[in-house]
């Protein structure tokens, strides 16, 4: 009995730490995604010409954007080239964030502390301006790389064609991304206990085998980890692919989904379409990433249950 | 007035969408000090708040307060943001073309009431791009962008190449360019600026959208425009003139090392080319607008811009009286044109004054604004739809697809049409054609 009154005031405590984390994610998180799907089911409507102040009113919709969204074939045709475009990008940065970390955590690694920066450096810079530096590149009369290759009497290549646009922009993201999963990478690789090399070595394993036999599936959470935000990431492409898009004719405007809201939103100032697609977008990578997860989960974190 | 490389802009979109908010928040205490008006004013006209510092000195009772904008698309878009916000700018730089899309949702002003004799002060052919077809007055014009041939005098003389002055000597000429000198060609169509398109078919003869009664007509696939989109798909398939996107440093580049050797653009081109190809000032010179039949004279316009008002101002009068201040008086506009570099939409300023002297990078053409405003005379009146935007957008997108894909122009143009009826039937405008 006389321990209620201590017992309800430490209750509050924790609350008070958590409230302000709970107000941002309400304001700047439940809110804006609670007013998204209040647009999605709205439509703007128009009467006669539309000039004048009253021509046009706002109302309720149903859920006639979103079979709009899903009825569009541009919707997943932009949805198909995220997918080949995550393809090329996915294994090749993860493929090199995982190798550029192993070889950093090799004994014999010289200038580590510069390679790691070196590596990581490229994230540092905003996809915009990336994007903006290796489209000078791309082009074919100023771009130096094509120059070298006038020079050595080629043709200048068209990395900005159609197909080789997946490429290109690939690569851009894949000169961004590959330093930020090696840092991730690199980090879980020097929590693994030493004892376990120390073991391996003196039951005669070579580096290799201790890399394929002990660092890779000790890493399984890391990588895990670093394939979902990739994941996210590629279903959300627009920084690189806009920023491309006025230096060639091989770039719709809705080229991936995140285009095409943007599109929807801004040029086509349809903001309830935008909204509707915006929450299909969410869901499907919701779907995604949990789906991954789940699919995984036991084999990568089984043993830690 | 200019196209802009979109790309670096886009690096501050998400930005200016914040910033919206708060530069509109400033706006909202517009409230009167001592009967002081305050006005805030977004433009993007270089040096225009040197102009608003000449009317803030003149009218010590109404302040107008410049706030500086990206140009184009961005602006219209943080313009209707405000405007759904309930805190726009009391007055605003509005492109032609935007101007139906701004008035159909609410956010600009009609001005017949306060806009006085301002009609007198234009040609009928501008007055018209700002009433839209009817009876009111949405902004006040501000300039314009007559089109012109620009070519480099002195590659055309070492060539032995003839100024065109139909559209079939443009194409013979891009054929010699062609055969003359492989690396070069006579000039590019640019899938990426759906205005330049635009200018080009209203001198065919285009009339893309009306108005009568309350219903709107929709004719961007009308015979003018096919013929046009008909004469570049042959050019372009022929590789008698190349077809990369205007406005790339990949462009900047042919334009400066004589690459391309003519440009059909607007009266603003010197602004341009002395940003983008400085190497070859003095070199370039200026034709009327090749002719579609021998003899006429033609043109359209590409780009041009008003000053609107909100709807939402509580100002209405005040800064409609500042408008046509700005687009009309003497000394004002000749503020716009030595400082902000624009070509006046107003009849009375495009003689003499400020626009004796050719461009500096034009010195070798000394009449270079007397013919700029010959040309201005023969440009087609323009009644602009509430859907620009998209049929612009599919311009870019349809137009691109056709290039990439090595396919006839004609069913871009189909794109078009059909896509900005959709829109605007799917919005609930009464539309017909």
């Amino acid at each position: 009995m006389t321990r209620r009154p201590t017992r309800t005031a430490p209750a509050r405590v924790p609350y008070a730490f958590l409230s302000p984390a709970i107000v941002l994610f309400a304001v700047f998180m439940v809110v804006p995604i609670g007013y998204t799907v209040y647009l999605s089911l709205r439509r703007a409507k128009v009467t006669g010409l539309g000039l004048g102040a009253a021509a046009r009113s706002e109302s309720f919709a149903g859920l006639a954007n979103y079979r709009a969204v899903l009825d569009d074939d541009e919707f997943w045709r932009s949805a198909v080239r995220v997918l080949i475009y995550g393809g090329l990008l996915v294994p090749t940065m993860l493929g090199l964030a995982l190798l550029f970390a192993l070889l950093l955590d090799l004994p014999r690694a010289r200038a580590r502390r510069f390679s790691r920066i070196a590596i990581f450096l490229p994230y540092a810079v905003p996809a915009v301006i990336a994007s903006l530096m290796w489209g000078f590149i791309y082009l074919p009369s100023v771009g130096p790389g094509q120059w070298l290759l006038v020079q050595a009497g080629g043709d200048p290549v068209n990395l900005l064609g159609p197909t080789s646009i997946y490429f290109s922009i690939a690569n851009i993201a894949v000169w961004g991304g590959t330093g930020f999963n090696m840092i991730v990478i690199y980090t879980a690789l020097r929590a693994v206990p030493t004892e376990m090399y120390e073991a391996a070595r003196l039951d005669g394993a070579t580096e290799a085998q201790i890399a394929w036999r002990i660092k890779i599936p000790m890493l399984m959470p890391a990588l895990i980890m670093t394939f979902v935000f990739s994941l996210i990431a590629t279903l959300q492409v627009f920084s690189e692919p806009t920023t491309l898009r006025p230096l060639t004719n091989a770039l719709p405007s809705n080229w991936t989904p995140l285009m095409k809201i943007y599109q929807d939103a801004f040029a086509r100032d349809d903001i309830h379409s935008a909204a509707a697609a915006s929450v299909v977008l969410a869901l499907v990578t919701l779907v995604f990433s949990f789906g991954f997860l789940q699919l995984v989960q036991r084999r990568a974190f089984g043993s830690e249950q | 007035m200019k196209p802009k490389f979109r790309a670096l802009l886009l690096a501050a979109t998400a930005g200016t969408l914040l910033l919206s908010s708060a530069s509109a928040c400033g706006s909202g205490d517009a409230a009167e000090t001592g009967g002081k008006v305050e006005l805030t004013f977004w433009s993007w006209v270089p040096g225009i708040d040197k102009v608003v510092a000449q009317w803030n000195t003149a009218h010590p009772d109404i302040h107008v307060t410049v706030s500086k904008q990206a140009q184009g698309d961005e602006e219209v878009t943080k313009v209707l943001t405000a405007h759904k916000a309930g805190n726009p700018p009391d007055l605003f730089q509005a492109e032609y073309q935007a101007l139906p899309t701004l008035v159909s949702n609410g956010a600009a002003a009609d001005l017949t009431k306060h806009a006085g004799d301002a009609k007198s002060k234009f040609a009928p052919g501008v007055w018209s791009t700002i009433t839209l077809g009817t009876d009111a007055v949405y902004a006040i014009p501000q300039d314009s962008g007559p089109m012109m041939l620009y070519y480099r005098a002195d590659l055309f003389k070492d060539l032995g190449l003839q100024v065109p002055t139909t559209w079939d000597e443009f194409a013979q000429v891009a054929k010699q360019v062609k055969q003359k000198d492989p690396k070069r060609r006579l000039t590019t169509f640019s899938a990426g600026d759906p205005g330049w398109f635009a200018g080009l078919a209203q001198q065919a003869g285009a009339q893309w959208f009306g108005v009568s009664g309350d219903t709107w007509s929709v004719h961007v696939d009308d015979p003018a425009t096919r013929k046009l989109a008909d004469y570049w798909s042959g050019l372009v398939a022929a590789g008698d003139v190349d077809s990369q996107p205007m406005y790339t440093p990949e462009w900047n580049k042919a334009l400066n090392d004589g690459t391309l050797i003519a440009w059909p653009s607007a009266v603003w081109g010197p602004g341009v080319l002395a940003g983008n190809a400085p190497d070859t000032a003095g070199k370039w010179a200026i034709a009327e607008l090749p002719q579609w039949t021998a003899g006429e004279h033609k043109t359209g316009s590409w780009g041009g811009s008003s000053t609107a008002v909100a709807a939402k101002s509580k100002h209405i009068a005040q800064a409609t009286q500042f408008a046509v201040w700005l687009n009309t008086d003497p000394a004002a506009v000749t503020g716009l044109i030595t400082e902000g570099g624009i070509y006046p939409a107003a009849t009375a300023a495009q003689s003499g004054g400020a626009l004796a002297k050719p461009p500096a990078f034009f010195s070798n053409q000394p009449e270079f604004y007397t013919l700029a405003q010959q040309f201005a005379g023969t440009a087609a009146g323009v009644t602009w739809g509430p859907n620009v935007n998209v049929t612009y957008a599919t311009y870019k997108d349809a137009f691109a697809k056709a290039i990439t894909g090595r396919t006839a122009f004609g069913p871009a143009v189909d794109q078009m049409q059909k896509a900005t009826v959709d829109d605007l039937k799917k919005n609930g405008f009464k539309v017909s054609g």
